[in-house]
C-alpha cells in the first residue's frame, strides 16, 4: 500500500469537493457494478514478508554455468551502469514531452542514437524498439512501404524467432510472401540471390547468424540494389566491435538486439531494440526520435522531432503504433559503450571469438562430436553430438552445466545437434566444465 | 544555500580523449580469437574514451536536468505517474531473476514461470475475465496483439470483419494499431458530454465491424455510464468489445471489466502497476480475454502440471508470438511485488484515492481553469485555460511551461484532441494532500501571474536548464547524432 491519505485527509477532501461521501463521486458508474467480490489474498504482505517470497521464487531459478546464446547473450553489467540506470531523476521520469524538464533523457537518447549509429556505421538511429525481433520486422515492413513491393527474401540463419515476429506483423496481410535463401555450410547460398531477389522488397540477413556463422556480405548489397531491393541487416552491436558493421556493406537498415549491451538475461526482456538506416530512409523509421536544436538564447538544447510520423500526430497514419519504447535500456546500453569506448568494444568482441574459438576446439575434439560447419563464426557454433541433445542438456543441466541449445526442434535438418555459445564470461575452467559435461552426457 | 550544477551540455563524445579508458576486458582467452581479415571491422568505431569517472559524472549531471517523479509532482494525465516503489526494484535485481537465460529449461525456470503463473491468475480475477498473454512488451504492443486475436478469432469463425470502431477521444495507439493491422478506422464523435453516443455507435456498427475500442474511463476521465446499452449493440452485431486499460487506474478493484461485457482488455504495467516509466520505457503489457479468445493467445503461456509449471505452446490455434522469447519478463516481477502489497480490498482503494485526488485538484481551480466536463471525474479531470486568459493570447502551452518554473511537470497537454486547448490532470492515488494544495496554488499563480504580465508567462519557462526550444529547425535540418 502507497497511499498516503489518513482518513481526516479524505473527509477534508471529500468536503472541499463538495459530497458528503465517496460513493457520490462514483455515480456515473452503474451501482450493480461497483465493489464486486475479488477471490485475492485478504490480506497483503509487509516488505519484509514479500522479500521473503521474492527471494524464495528467485531461488527456484537455478543458475547452472549456462553456454546458451541463441539470440541472447551473457554479460556482466558493470556497477556504473547499474549505478547511472537506478538514477530515479532517470527511471521514474516519462517520454520527455516537456524538453525544458527533460533535457537529461533527451541528451541521453540522442547519445544513444550515436551510439547506435556509430557502432552499425548508419546515418541515424531511432531511440528504441521493443527488442531485436520488433526492429528486424519494423524494418521489413519499412522495405514494404519504401518498395510497394511485397515479396520478402530471407536468408535461412535469421533468428527463427525473429521470422515468427516478422509473420505475426504481417499476419493481416495474405499477399506477403516469404522466400528462404537456403543454406550452404551454414550460410545462405548467394549463388540464389540473383533468382530470388527478382521483385522482393528486400534481402534480410542476420550476420553473425542464427548458427553463429558470419555471412560474408562483400557484394550482396549490389546484387540487392540491382534488383530494385533494400537491404535489411540484422547484427549483434558486441560483435561490431570487431565485425564489418552493416554500413560498410551497404545495408540500407541495420537493426540488433540491445540487450547484448550489457543488460540482464531477466528471462527475455526488457531488451532493447536497436534499429538504424541510411539518411533518405529517416522518416520511415517508427517510435520517437531525439533532434539537437537551440533555444530561444541560441544554446544548444534536445526535443523529439519529426513527429509527423508518429501515433499522437497521425492517428491511423502512422509509421507504427509504437509509443512507450525501452528508454531506460537505451540509456544502459550508451553508458556501456561509453565506459568500454571502441577499445574496450574490440576487446570484448575478441574476448567473445577467442572464448568460442577455444569451445569449439575442445568440443570438436571430443570423440563422437564434430562441429557441424567449418566457416568463421563469432561467438557461438553448432555442435553435432553422437546421441541425443535435448537428452544430454538435461543430463548435465543434473551436473550444473547447460551446455546449449538442442536445435532439432528449429532445424530438423542439421540432425542432433547443440547450439554452444561462450562469451566473455567464460573462462578456460569453464569451457574445461562444459567438456567434461559434454563427456560425462555422452 | 543549495548550489545547482552548471549547465554542462558538452556531448560525452565532445569530451573524450584519445587513449583514455573506462572498463578493460581482459579474459585471457581473447588470444584464441580468429576472425578472418576479410570479415573484420575497417572503419573506426566512434564511440567516446572516457574514464568510468567521466562517464558517470557526465550522466548523474544528465540527470539532475530531469523532473521525475521522484522529484517533482508529475500529473501527466493518462500516464499514470504513480510512485514506483523501492522494493520492486530490489525484487527485480534479484540475480535469481535477473540472470536466467530466456532460453533455460523450464526445469531452471520454476520460480519465474511460478511468479507468471500466479501473477496471471490475480490480473485474470481483477479484470473478471478468462485468461490472459504477458507477452506484449508496452501498451501499443498489447493493443496490436488483442486486435490480432480478433482477427484470429473471426477468421475461426469464418468471417470477414475488416473494421475497428474507436472514438474521436481515443489514444492515438488505437486507430494506428488498427491500421498496421490491415482494418479500417471508424471513428464516432464523441456526445457533448464526452461520452460515446450509443445511438451513433448503432448507425456504425454492423456485419463488417471486427470490434470496439474503448478506453475505460474515456481520456476525458469520464465514465461510459450507458455501458451496457455499449456492450450490448456490440455483441448483437458480432463484434468484439475491446477495453483500452489505459486508465485501469481509476478502476482497479472497485469494478471488473468483465462483468459489463468486454471480451478482451490490455493492461499497462507501468501505470496501473506502479512500475518505473524510465523516461520512456521499458514497460510492460499483457491482453486478458474471455475464453472465447483464449485459444488464440500468443505462446508460450505457462500451466501448472503434477506440481511443476511448464511452457505451454498450445493447441496451433495461437497467433504465435509478437516478441522474441517471453516478454519483458523483469517488468512483471515488479508487478509481482506490487501485487504481494495489496489485497483485495486494499486494490478498491486506489481507484478510490485516486477518484479523490483528481476531483479534489478539479474542485479547487474549475473556477480558474474551466472544467470541460460538467460532472465529478474519475482519476483525471480535463481543464482548459478560462476566458480571461485566452483573451490576452495567454494558451495552454503557457500554462505547462510556467509550471516548471514553479517545480510542478506539467500535466498531458493538447490531449484529447476533443478538447481546444486540453490540459489533462492525472494526479493519481500516491499524492498526499499537501502536495495537491501546492500544485493548485501554483496553478493558481500561473493564472494571477499570466493576467498581470503575460509576456512573462509566454517567455516562460525561465528557470529551467534551457529555454523554449526551436522544434522547426530540429525538424527541418534534422541533427540526430553525433
Amino acid at each position: 500500500m502507497y497511499i498516503p491519505h489518513t482518513k481526516t485527509d479524505k473527509e477534508e477532501m471529500l468536503k472541499t469537493i463538495g459530497v458528503s461521501s465517496f460513493e457520490d463521486l462514483v455515480k456515473q458508474v452503474p451501482s450493480k457494478f461497483l465493489w464486486p467480490k475479488l477471490n485475492l489474498p485478504a490480506e497483503s504482505l509487509d516488505e519484509a514478508q514479500s522479500a521473503v517470497r521474492m527471494s524464495e521464487l528467485a531461488s527456484k531459478n537455478c543458475r547452472p554455468l549456462s553456454f546458451l546464446g541463441a539470440g541472447a547473450y551473457e554479460r556482466y553489467t558493470p556497477a556504473a551502469v547499474k549505478a547511472i540506470t537506478s538514477r530515479t531523476e532517470f527511471l521514474t521520469a516519462y517520454t520527455p514531452y516537456q524538453p525544458e524538464a527533460s533535457q537529461g533523457t533527451l541528451q541521453a537518447i540522442y547519445e544513444f542514437q550515436s551510439t547506435v549509429s556509430a557502432l552499425y556505421a548508419m546515418d541515424c538511429a531511432n531511440a528504441s524498439m521493443y527488442d531485436g525481433a520488433s526492429s528486424f520486422a519494423e524494418a521489413v515492413r519499412a522495405t514494404v512501404r519504401v518498395t510497394g513491393k511485397k515479396k520478402i527474401v530471407y536468408a535461412a540463419g535469421v533468428n527463427p524467432q525473429y521470422m515468427d515476429t516478422l509473420k505475426t506483423y504481417f499476419a493481416h496481410s495474405p499477399e506477403y510472401t516469404y522466400v528462404k535463401v537456403p543454406m550452404k555450410d551454414g550460410v545462405m547460398d548467394q549463388t540464389a540471390l540473383p533468382g530470388l531477389l527478382e521483385g522482393a522488397a528486400c534481402l534480410a540477413v542476420q550476420t553473425p547468424n542464427f548458427l553463429g556463422l558470419i555471412e560474408g556480405m562483400d557484394g550482396v548489397a549490389d546484387l540487392v540494389k540491382k534488383a530494385g531491393a533494400l537491404l535489411v541487416a540484422s547484427a549483434d552491436p558486441v560483435s561490431l566491435g570487431i565485425l564489418a558493421a552493416p554500413g560498410e556493406y551497404g545495408a540500407d537498415f541495420a537493426v540488433g538486439e540491445g540487450q547484448s549491451l550489457g543488460l540482464p538475461l531477466a528471462y527475455g526482456g526488457p531488451y532493447l531494440g536497436l534499429f538504424s538506416c541510411k539518411k533518405e530512409h529517416v522518416r520511415q523509421m517508427p517510435g520517437r526520435i531525439t533532434g539537437m536544436t537551440k533555444d530561444k538564447d541560441g544554446q544548444r538544447g534536445f526535443v523529439l522531432t519529426l513527429q509527423a510520423r508518429e501515433q499522437h500526430i497521425r492517428r491511423d497514419k502512422a509509421a507504427s503504433n509504437i509509443c512507450s519504447n525501452e528508454a531506460l535500456c537505451a540509456l544502459a546500453a550508451t553508458v556501456y559503450s561509453a565506459l568500454y569506448g571502441p577499445e574496450g568494444l574490440k576487446e570484448l568482441a575478441e574476448a567473445n571469438a577467442g572464448a568460442a574459438a577455444y569451445a569449439a576446439e575442445r568440443l570438436g575434439a571430443i570423440k563422437g562430436c564434430s562441429l557441424k560447419f567449418k566457416g568463421p563464426f563469432f561467438n557461438e557454433f553448432v555442435l553435432s553430438v553422437p546421441g541425443k541433445a535435448a537428452a544430454m542438456r538435461q543430463g548435465a543441466l543434473g551436473r550444473g552445466v547447460d551446455i546449449g541449445l538442442p536445435l532439432a526442434p528449429l532445424y530438423p535438418e542439421l540432425g542432433e545437434t547443440l547450439l554452444v555459445c561462450a562469451t566473455e564470461t567464460k573462462t578456460e575452467a569453464d569451457i574445461l566444465k562444459l567438456e567434461a559435461a559434454i563427456k560425462e552426457a555422452l | 544555500m543549495t548550489c545547482a550544477p552548471k549547465l554542462d551540455n558538452r556531448l560525452s563524445i565532445e569530451k573524450s580523449d584519445p587513449g583514455r579508458r573506462g572498463l578493460w576486458c581482459k579474459n585471457l582467452l581473447r588470444a584464441k580469437a580468429n576472425v578472418p581479415a576479410a570479415l573484420k571491422r575497417k572503419s573506426a568505431l566512434r564511440l567516446p574514451e572516457l574514464s568510468e569517472f567521466d562517464v558517470v559524472r557526465h550522466y548523474t549531471r544528465l540527470s539532475q536536468l530531469n523532473f521525475s517523479v521522484d522529484t517533482h509532482f508529475y500529473p501527466l494525465g493518462s500516464c499514470t505517474m504513480k510512485y514506483n516503489p523501492r522494493f520492486n526494484e530490489e525484487a527485480a535485481a534479484l540475480e535469481g531473476f535477473a540472470a536466467l537465460h530466456p532460453l533455460a529449461h523450464d526445469t531452471c525456470a520454476q520460480g519465474t514461470l511460478e511468479l507468471i503463473h500466479d501473477l496471471s491468475a490475480r490480473l485474470v480475477e481483477l479484470c473478471g475475465l478468462d485468461a490472459i498473454t504477458l507477452q506484449p512488451a508496452a501498451g501499443a504492443h498489447s493493443e496490436f496483439t488483442g486486435l490480432l486475436l480478433a482477427k484470429a478469432y473471426f477468421e475461426a469463425k469464418g468471417e470477414t470483419r475488416t473494421e475497428i470502431v474507436v472514438p474521436d477521444s481515443a489514444h492515438g495507439t488505437n486507430p494506428a494499431t488498427a491500421s498496421m493491422m490491415g482494418f479500417t478506422t471508424v471513428n464516432l464523435a464523441s456526445k457533448p458530454d464526452g461520452r460515446l453516443d450509443v445511438e451513433e455507435l448503432k448507425k456504425h456498427i454492423g456485419p463488417k465491424t471486427a470490434v470496439l475500442m474503448l478506453t475505460m474511463p474515456n481520456t476525458l476521465g469520464i465514465f461510459e455510464s450507458n455501458i451496457e446499452a455499449i456492450a450490448k449493440a456490440v455483441h448483437e452485431a458480432g463484434a468484439l468489445f475491446y477495453m483500452d486499460g489505459a486508465n485501469l487506474n481509476a478502476l482497479i478493484g472497485m469494478v471488473k471489466p468483465g462483468d459489463f461485457g468486454v471480451d478482451l482488455m490490455h493492461l499497462n504495467f507501468h501505470k496501473t502497476f506502479s512500475t518505473p516509466h524510465g523516461g520512456g520505457g521499458p514497460g510492460a503489457g499483457a491482453i486478458v480475454c474471455s475464453k472465447a479468445l483464449a485459444p488464440f493467445l500468443p505462446v508460450p503461456l505457462v500451466k501448472k502440471e503434477g506440481g511443476k509449471y511448464i511452457s505451454d505452446f498450445g493447441d496451433g490455434r495461437s497467433i504465435g508470438k509478437v516478441k522474441a522469447f517471453f516478454g519483458n519478463t523483469g517488468v512483471l516481477v515488479r508487478a509481482y511485488a506490487y501485487m504481494l502489497a495489496h489485497s483485495a480490498a486494499e486494490f478498491g482503494d486506489i481507484a478510490r484515492c485516486a477518484i479523490i485526488n483528481a476531483n479534489y485538484v478539479r474542485s479547487l481551480l474549475m473556477d480558474i481553469y474551466p472544467s470541460y466536463s460538467k460532472e465529478y471525474c474519475m482519476h483525471e479531470c480535463v481543464l482548459t485555460p478560462g476566458p480571461d486568459m485566452t483573451s490576452k493570447g495567454l494558451r495552454t502551452l503557457d500554462v505547462a511551461k510556467g509550471l516548471l518554473d514553479r517545480g510542478f511537470h506539467a500535466p498531458t497537454i493538447y490531449f484529447p484532441t476533443i478538447v481546444h486547448e486540453a490540459i489533462m490532470i492525472e494526479p493519481t492515488e500516491t499524492e498526499s494532500k499537501a502536495t495537491l494544495d501546492e500544485f493548485v496554488a501554483a496553478m493558481r499563480d500561473v493564472h494571477d501571474s499570466g493576467i498581470a504580465d503575460p509576456q512573462a508567462l509566454k517567455d516562460a519557462p525561465h528557470t529551467m536548464p534551457v529555454k523554449r526550444l526551436d522544434e522547426v529547425q530540429a525538424a527541418r535540418q534534422p541533427n540526430l547524432h553525433w
